[in-house]
């Protein structure tokens, strides 16, 4: 199960890492939200997965359990899911805005706060980039 | 007590909301909330550097399960200093920000993104270290993207897309750390990770961290958000963020890299160090070539970063003392800086150095306003940036460490062009198309005012050299016995 999860949590994480290396904003998005998954699972993988063992202390039993799954972890990764929410919540916003703003999502186009250059430039170059077969 | 640096932005960030309709309430709230601050932070200061320690068990579970909130010097030290900028910042935007932004909730979030940032500086869990971030986060996505003006928009994409791949790689590191120590309480884990078996292991989690945190201080060559985004949000913002949120991830590498991974100090901390010489010199190379007021500025930033890393990458007392002594240099210095761009925006219109000029011969304060801070920062006695880098590198000549004092001492220079170059062109330079049309507009006294009581706070800093650095290595003698800390949050449990 341990090894399962784990390959899970990698397949996902490589998975996360090559969409945010896209142009799309929206791959970028699609590509955080794995992201966010792929921490989860991991987080899950950290607490030696042991099944039917719950962290309780049974009626009758005095002391705690000699063998118990650890709840911290569960606690951790219900927190990360809910800040994750919020965060991919504002991020989907962020891109709808951002296509409303400037009408287009690739990012090689949104270099204009990096290097001083002039917006009708890159229009142009889009312009030239379509005409061309 | 402990809680009140994360409790008092919290109420004041409510009452904000609830006075949603009224800017006037809100303005005024925004001026009372940061005095509240210093005032609880200064005493906190105060108290902690007679008493020591003191530590705080969230809702009374013993230390290693609960979580707990510790000050020690260092903290109470970037509490007061963000507790101060935060007052300037709110002076500043009360005519710096538009009713637009205003209307859409800047100072609620204001109050908010100071919560994250005091509510960092004070945890001793690691993964509440990591809510308090992204409260810090979202609160600063929200701000960069607010008003929503195309540059904005795009440095807000790239913004918020490293800063979640950074927390998304921090979550790891915990994850991975709560794997190997079973345990998160900063204090428990300085004591559970000498014992771990396979120290490779957490050096390979020591490294992560470094990378996580790199992202959000902006070092060298994780920084590029820094100078795409920055500048775009009205200068009040990014005041804010320069001042706090690149030293947020600063505070936390320090906090980690003193008191929990130290096993191998040789290999983490020489990356540090060679991260640190590399961060100096690509931001100040990188201001070199920059035409626009605030992305000089951004570039800047990055510059002192790799400062404040030169001291934890020295690692000895003297050095990380030189470094808390340079945080609160560069913090007061930087913020007025970037203010000066505001008022220089604000007289001509323009954050352009080639359309700027002329401004020594109207406005003879202004351009003293620019002078203090700049030269404070390139490093001229007797100002506090003097004190700050004289400290880092008699530490570093003390240590050995010959080539970084070397780069650190070139790159003084390099700051100083930059900041030469800028007063030439701003300042000293004859403007020559005098557009008729485009009259020198008068500043508002809101914006001056914090400007100036930042440089007098700046000046004090160099006047009581003595005494402040005294404080710096009395917080330095603390970080660099983590046995302080430790008996502090576990109480005198082995």
């Amino acid at each position: 199960m341990v090894l399962l999860l784990s390959i899970t949590a990698g397949a996902l994480f490589s998975a996360g890492i090559y969409m945010i290396l896209r142009r799309s904003l929206v791959k970028i998005l699609v590509g955080l939200i794995l992201l966010g998954y792929a921490v989860n699972l991991l987080l899950f993988n950290t607490a030696n997965l042991i099944p039917g063992r719950p962290p309780l202390i049974g009626l009758g039993q005095l002391g705690v359990p000699e063998v118990y799954a650890d709840p911290v972890p569960q606690a951790l990764i219900l927190t990360a899911i809910v800040i994750s929410f919020g965060i991919t919540a504002f991020a989907v916003v962020l891109v709808r805005q951002t296509y409303k703003v400037l009408g287009r999502d690739d990012l090689d186009t949104m270099r204009c706060t990096d290097i001083p250059c002039e917006e009708d430039d890159i229009a142009t170059e889009l312009e030239r980039a379509e005409n061309q077969p | 007590m402990i809680s009140l640096p994360i409790l008092i932005p919290l109420l004041f960030g409510i009452l904000c909301l609830a006075a949603w309709n009224s800017l006037r309430i809100q303005k005024l709230l925004s001026l009372v909330g940061p005095i509240a601050l210093i005032s609880v932070s200064s005493w906190m200061l105060i108290r902690i550097r007679d008493v020591g320690i003191q530590s705080l068990q969230i809702g009374n579970w013993p230390a290693p399960f609960g979580i707990s909130l510790v000050i020690d010097l260092f903290s109470a030290i970037m509490v007061t200093i963000a507790a101060i900028v935060a007052l300037a910042i709110a002076c500043y935007s009360q005519v710096g920000i538009d009713k637009q932004r205003a209307n859409f909730g800047f100072y609620p979030l204001f109050f908010f993104l100071l919560m994250g940032v005091n509510g960092a500086f004070i945890t001793g869990d690691l993964f509440n270290l990591y809510v308090w971030f992204e409260v810090m986060l979202m609160a600063s996505f929200v701000l960069i993207a607010l008003g929503g003006e195309r540059p904005q928009i795009e440095g807000a994409v790239k913004y918020v897309v490293l800063n979640l791949l950074s927390s998304t790689l921090f979550l790891v590191a915990i994850g991975l750390t709560y794997n190997l120590a079973g345990t998160l309480n900063m204090a428990d884990l300085a004591l559970q990770l000498p014992k771990v078996s396979m120290q490779s292991q957490v050096t390979l989690i020591a490294i992560l961290f470094l990378i996580a945190f790199s992202i959000k201080s902006a070092a060298f060559p994780l920084f590029f958000w820094l100078p795409a985004s920055y500048h775009t949000p009205p200068v009040a913002i990014t005041a804010l963020f320069s001042g706090l949120l690149t030293k947020v991830g600063v505070y936390a590498l320090i906090r980690v890299f003193t008191l929990l991974f130290v096993q191998d100090i040789s290999y983490t901390h020489t990356i540090i160090l060679i991260m640190a010489g590399f961060t100096m010199v690509t931001g100040v190379l990188g201001a070199a070539a920059q035409t626009d007021f605030r992305r000089l500025l951004s570039f800047h930033i990055i510059s002192q970063i790799g400062y404040l890393l030169l001291g934890l990458g020295l690692f000895s007392q003297q050095a990380l003392a030189a470094s808390i002594y340079f945080m609160i240099h560069v913090i007061l210095a930087k913020t007025a800086l970037f203010f000066v761009a505001g008022i220089v925006n604000q007289i001509q219109g323009t954050y352009d150095l080639k359309k700027l000029g002329n401004l020594y011969s109207n406005r003879v304060g202004i351009s003293l306003l620019f002078l203090i801070p700049a030269l404070s920062l390139a490093g001229l006695p007797p100002l506090s940036g003097f004190f700050a880098k004289l400290g880092l590198i008699i530490a570093g000549y003390n240590l050995g460490q010959y080539g970084i004092v070397a780069v650190g001492l070139a790159v003084s220079f390099m700051t100083l062009y930059s900041m030469t170059k800028v007063w030439n062109e701003v300042f000293w330079k004859e403007k020559k198309l005098a557009d008729p049309q485009n009259k020198p507009q008068p500043v508002s006294a809101w914006m001056v005012a914090p400007t100036i009581g930042l440089i007098v706070i700046s000046l004090l800093l160099s006047i009581f050299t003595e005494p402040m650095m005294t404080l710096a290595h009395q917080a330095a003698t603390q970080l660099m016995d983590p046995t302080l800390y430790i008996t502090s949050v576990l109480g005198g449990k082995p």
